[in-house]
């Protein structure tokens, strides 16, 4: 069963025909070109996949794209219209990432986090990142980003950086 | 990966139409936080012709206290429960729970009535459910129908739903008395991991207990007999100790890819010791707060 949609997509009204077991992960890069959201297990375990819908962070490869009729998507992409954010300098500084996969949806629940509890310590960021899997560095380099960057950490990446 | 099977997807705004659909299609399945059910459709284990999305029925969202009983609407996430003041401060046991379900981004779209619906043995709101001899309310054209959650479960991923019925919402009685509860739940690694043994205690003012485990039998259940040897009794070292020799009267556990039957057993003893001591010290006020890991 073939059906229009109409969401918003980092701001703006976009309006595509899905099929009825389209998942908003693929059209999200197959369809509408926005490649920031990561295919990894596709059965909702691994958070590379992670968007935002309506503000509050989703496994894309657990929704059907027909489910965000009238709501707003928001993708890295979205995040970075004038460059990259602070938290992405961040993770730079800090090198939490090596082969990349994860960030997106490392940053978008990272983001989501400190946009509910602008101060959380560590264990709070740890839990907030945990359906996040890394399986390059340790996630000790990602934690301490987030650290820094909410002015809890010792400031070392961005001296080595 | 899209979905190979076709369906056709509605999303009706009002409960009248979402039961018409339902009763009128043999194979119909609700959608709401689909955390599981697009998982299923993925796998081909679920092959519905029509998909119910009951996201739009807003009076299904909500979260009340009143008279003493607590409604979980069907469309109430995790993540609602854990942001809610009246849980946490009347039902921190529930809060406890949903705490330890998968991470924020399953939170944020799994419900507890979709936990309960799925049904797997290693549900996290099963036990806790138990505890609090939850009722679970369905809906149907014939009209409203209250299921205490003791007959909810039937087996592995079946429940009491008959056809043409939805889950409207939980409700669960506050406890007449004082209590202190604790959940723990065993995992290999915090985030998307199932429970291999799980565990929920509540401890009341007069020395009455209620326990119920998870992932260790098809459903949920109470631990009955031990229940009735703890009842009247004040918890110490000993009475736990003989308590724990209950267990494998209890409860059947499994081996399976995450755990082998003689270690869960083993951890459904070295758990129930932890969470009991714990649940009596949050009934007199002190112990760990709640959402701490007791594993
Ligand atoms: S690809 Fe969605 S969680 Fe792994
Ligand atoms: S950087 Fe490679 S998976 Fe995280």
């Amino acid at each position: 069963m073939k059906k229009k949609i109409t969401f918003l997509l980092n701001s703006e009204t976009r309006s595509i025909e899905v099929e009825s077991g389209d998942i908003l992960l693929d059209v999200l890069r197959d369809k509408l070109g926005i490649k920031t959201p990561k295919i990894g297990c596709d059965m909702g375990d691994c958070g590379s996949c992670t968007v935002m819908l309506d503000g509050k962070t989703v496994k894309s490869c657990l929704v059907l794209a027909l489910e965000v009729e009238g709501q707003e998507v928001t993708t890295l992409e979205g995040l970075m219209k004038d460059g990259m954010t602070p938290l992405q300098q961040t993770f730079h500084d800090f090198n939490s990432f090596q082969c990349g996969f994860c960030t997106p949806g490392m940053v978008l629940s990272a983001t989501e986090l400190i946009n509910k509890n602008p101060k959380p310590n560590r264990k709070e960021i740890q839990e907030a990142l945990s359906g996040n899997l890394c399986r390059c560095t340790g996630y000790i380099p990602i934690i301490e980003a987030v650290e820094d960057l909410i002015g809890k950490g010792k400031g070392e990446g961005k001296e080595k950086g | 990966m899209s979905i190979l099977q076709d369906f056709d997807y509605f999303k009706p705004t009002t409960i009248e139409f979402a039961i018409d659909l339902i009763s009128n299609n043999k194979n119909a399945t609700i959608l709401a936080g689909g955390t599981d059910l697009i998982v299923n459709l993925k796998e081909g284990t679920a092959t519905p012709e029509i998909v119910v999305d009951i996201k739009s029925l807003k009076d299904l969202k909500k979260i009340e206290f009143k008279d003493n009983c607590l409604i979980i609407g069907a469309l109430v996430t995790f993540t609602d429960l854990l942001e809610s003041v009246v849980i946490k401060e009347k039902f921190p046991l529930v809060w406890e729970v949903s705490k330890t379900v998968a991470s924020v981004g399953i939170r944020n779209r799994a419900t507890m009535v979709g936990n309960i619906c799925s049904a797997v043995p290693c549900l996290d709101s099963g036990p806790l459910l138990c505890v609090y001899e939850a009722d679970v309310n369905v809906r149907s054209s014939k009209g409203k129908r209250k299921i205490p959650i003791k007959d909810w479960f039937l087996g592995n991923k079946k429940t009491a739903l008959k056809h043409g019925e939805l889950v409207t919402h939980i409700s669960i009685p506050f406890p007449n008395q004082k209590t202190g509860g604790c959940y723990v739940r065993l995992g290999r690694y915090c985030g998307e991991d199932l429970a291999q043994v799980n565990v929920a205690l509540l401890a009341f003012a007069n020395n009455a207990y209620r326990i119920a485990f998870g992932a260790v039998a098809p459903t949920p259940l109470r631990a009955n007999k031990i229940e009735s040897f703890l009842n009247g009794k004040k918890i110490n070292d000993h009475l736990i100790e003989q308590a724990k020799e209950l267990i494998p009267d209890e409860i059947s556990p499994i081996t399976d890819i995450r755990a082998t039957k003689e270690y869960r057993m083993h951890m459904a003893k070295v758990m129930f010791e932890r969470g009991i001591k714990t649940a009596v010290e949050r009934l007199n006020g002190d112990g760990l707060e709640y959402g701490e890991s007791l594993v």
